[in-house]
């Protein structure tokens, strides 16, 4: 009979019902599409974000600790520890985060003279195709990570070994053009070599001063075949927290379970912790102000997406305990002849909660898919991109239903309790 | 024949029954009063009602009959004196405990008949068997049929007239057996011709036995009683015995 009352009042009673699974819809719309923006936010603003440059910093172990401490003399092995091999670098895509490191670019110094003067010239990827021994295939290299800079010219590639892109502080300097042929000179080395300018470059930094050439440019005439200097990686983080602090400190420190929690979550420290362990002779250094800021932007726009996510449910709620109190106004008699037929306050409580919940939760279904388009239309306007509808939307949509449309009647509920059969059946 | 007693310290003491005693008493008020504030709805009525009797509450408006019919009905308690109803003192059980009561010895007939308007006559029906125990949907139809409204079991209270959503809450009032059952106006809102078929259905249900309460301000539905009380100013004013006996 419980059911048959149901299905009676919803399909004769739709249309009075109909308000209350709107406004459920409109609620859990609009959570529905700050939650999914919200969850996509942090790799869209960190996408955003990596405009700003590298977020972390690989350099040789020896170069870091030991020559940081003690002025050691360049002797042959010394030397080498001071670099770190080329190939070893495709490690960087192997580590448990490899989806999260967006690009990186190794680059080498070396000390040369153009026109009699000193040039630091800059061996650096492009834009280098990496086959990785996992299977996968990348292309990354500086062109991507210096999004900011303008570049003059065609764009430089790794196989062009003759060519070079000048800074334009430099190119001034020099009364450089595209197209022109300098004369690039190590005096350590002893190596000459004639490149021609194919780009002029705005960093609004010191590379402006600089030149930019292939690697492999760069390690002939520096001598140092199948080495770099240092590789700066770009790679998308959660903001740190105290945990993160913690383990950033110490490792060691961290019990086994925060140390599980830490190692599985895409925080800076965790990442270089485990770029460490596979490059085992380098030292990677977190550039916390790119980090910080990048972790501060994203916990602030994630936090406004969650107040006004709280702020739709709880207008919600408010529309719905009015709509179900105006409900219960209405079906006063009704209620109070189930009360009179001998009904109890729970009975009559569970059979309207049964119809509001339900009607919620039609209204919830309608809600979350039309959540997930304006989340597209969020996507599309902020971020020009789509947003990835995330499945722990859809159990935190039903609990919002449930929690919402139990809230919202719980002045109802409470009405209901306090009913009277007397007040309401003899009409006068 | 329905007698009268008024007792020594002449305070309004009826007792309304047959000459045999044999029957048992479904209803004792004793003392009863109701006092909203610095109103007195009921002023110390006593009233003792046997099993099988037909008694109508007469009154003017603001007599006190619906209060009295409230505290009869469970849906209200004293605010001193007692009530005992088929032998079970109602008089200060908690509202569920009153639920319960009204639930499994009332069956309740209202002036404005009161039916569940998304429910279909069978289940307005349904419904009172299912908060006092079991459906049975051919028992339910049977009950309709009883009031000549089979035929209609499927209608909608919207699409059935005054007298048919009447009999209809008739039905409902008598699906469960109900030890007393009472009505409020039954025929307050019906026509003649419908009155007439709602209290032909009353008189067959107290000719198979069952004990009847009709409020009314009709002395025309009063007369089918056997015994009508008047209430004046939350009192008991008489007491007239209509020799149907």
């Amino acid at each position: 009979m419980f059911r048959r009352m149901i299905l009676s009042v919803l399909v004769r009673q739709k249309k009075k019902l109909f308000l209350i699974a709107f406004t459920v819809a409109l609620g859990v719309s609009l959570a529905t599409a700050m939650l999914n923006v919200m969850f996509d936010v942090g790799d869209k603003v960190n996408q955003e974000l990596k405009a700003y440059g590298a977020n972390l910093n690989i350099v040789p172990r020896a170069a870091a600790v030991v020559n940081e401490m003690y002025e050691l003399d360049n002797g042959d092995k010394q030397q080498a520890m001071q670099f770190i091999p080329e190939d070893e670098l495709v490690k960087i895509k192997m580590i448990f985060w490899a989806y999260n490191i967006v690009d990186f670019a190794p680059y080498l110094t070396v000390h040369t003279m153009v026109n009699d003067k000193p040039v630091t010239m800059m061996g650096t990827w492009f834009n280098k195709h990496l086959n990785i021994p996992t299977g996968d295939k990348v292309d990354t290299g500086m062109l991507a990570m210096k999004s900011w800079w303008t570049i003059d010219g065609e764009k430089m590639t790794d196989d062009n070994l003759q060519g070079a892109m000048v800074g334009e502080t430099l190119a001034k300097q020099m009364n450089l053009k595209i197209g022109d042929s300098l004369v690039v000179a190590v005096p350590q080395t002893h190596e000459k070599m004639t490149l021609t300018v194919h780009n002029i470059f705005h960093s609004g930094g010191s590379e402006d001063g600089q030149l930019f050439v292939s690697l492999p440019v760069a390690q002939k005439l520096a001598d140092k075949p199948g080495l770099v200097e240092r590789v700066e990686v770009s790679a998308l983080t959660t903001p740190e927290n105290a945990l993160a602090r913690k383990a950033a400190q110490d490792p060691t420190s961290l019990s086994r379970a925060e140390w599980d929690r830490w190692y599985c979550t895409a925080y800076i420290s965790s990442i270089a912790y485990q770029l460490e362990e596979v490059m085992p002779d380098v030292r990677v250094k977190a550039i916390m102000q790119v980090a910080e800021s990048e972790g501060s932007i994203l916990q602030k726009t994630q936090l406004l997406m969650l107040l006004l996510t709280i702020l739709s449910l709880v207008c919600a709620a408010l529309a719905i305990s009015n709509l179900v109190t105006a409900n219960v106004i209405e079906r006063s008699t009704e209620i109070g002849l189930l009360k009179a037929l001998g009904a109890t306050n729970s009975e009559v409580a569970l059979l309207v909660l049964t119809e509001i919940l339900i009607v919620a939760f039609i209204g919830g279904i309608a809600g979350y898919f039309l959540g997930l388009g304006f989340a597209q239309i969020i996507g599309h306007t902020v971020f020009g991109s789509f947003v990835e509808p995330k499945m722990i939307i859809i159990p935190l949509v039903i609990i919002m239903v449930f929690l919402i449309t139990l809230l919202g009647s719980l002045p109802a509920l409470r009405m209901m309790m306090f009913l009277r059969p007397t007040a309401v059946l003899h009409g006068r | 024949m329905a007698i009268m007693n008024i007792d020594n310290n002449n305070t309004n003491h009826h007792n309304i029954n047959n000459n045999n005693t044999n029957k048992t008493h479904i209803l004792e008020v004793k003392d009863v009063s109701k006092i909203y504030g610095s109103l007195h709805a009921l002023s110390d009525v006593n009233l003792t009602v046997e099993e099988g009797r037909w008694l109508s509450i007469m009154g003017p408006s603001g007599s006190g009959k619906t209060t009295l019919m409230n505290i009869i009905g469970c849906m209200d308690t004293p605010t001193c004196g007692s009530v005992h109803l088929d032998g079970q003192d109602i008089t200060r059980l908690s509202l569920s405990e009153l639920t319960k009561i009204r639930r499994d010895k009332i069956g309740l007939i209202f002036q404005q008949f009161h039916l569940v308007p998304y429910l279909t006559a069978l289940e307005n029906v349904m419904v009172a068997q299912y908060y006092h125990s079991m459906v049975d949907e051919k028992e339910a139809l049977q009950a309709l049929d009883r009031v000549g409204l089979a035929a209609r079991a499927k209608h909608l209270p919207r699409q059935l007239s005054g007298g048919e959503q009447q009999r209809v809450c008739i039905a409902r009032a008598l699906i469960n057996y109900p030890k007393l059952i009472l009505a409020d106006e039954p025929t307050g809102n019906l026509d003649e011709a419908n009155e007439e078929m709602i209290m032909k259905l009353l008189h067959q249900l107290h000719e198979e036995g069952s004990t009847i309460i009709v409020v009314t301000h009709s002395p025309e539905v009063s007369q089918h009683a056997q015994t009508t009380v008047v209430l004046e100013y939350g009192k008991v004013a008489r007491v007239v015995n209509n020799h149907i006996d």
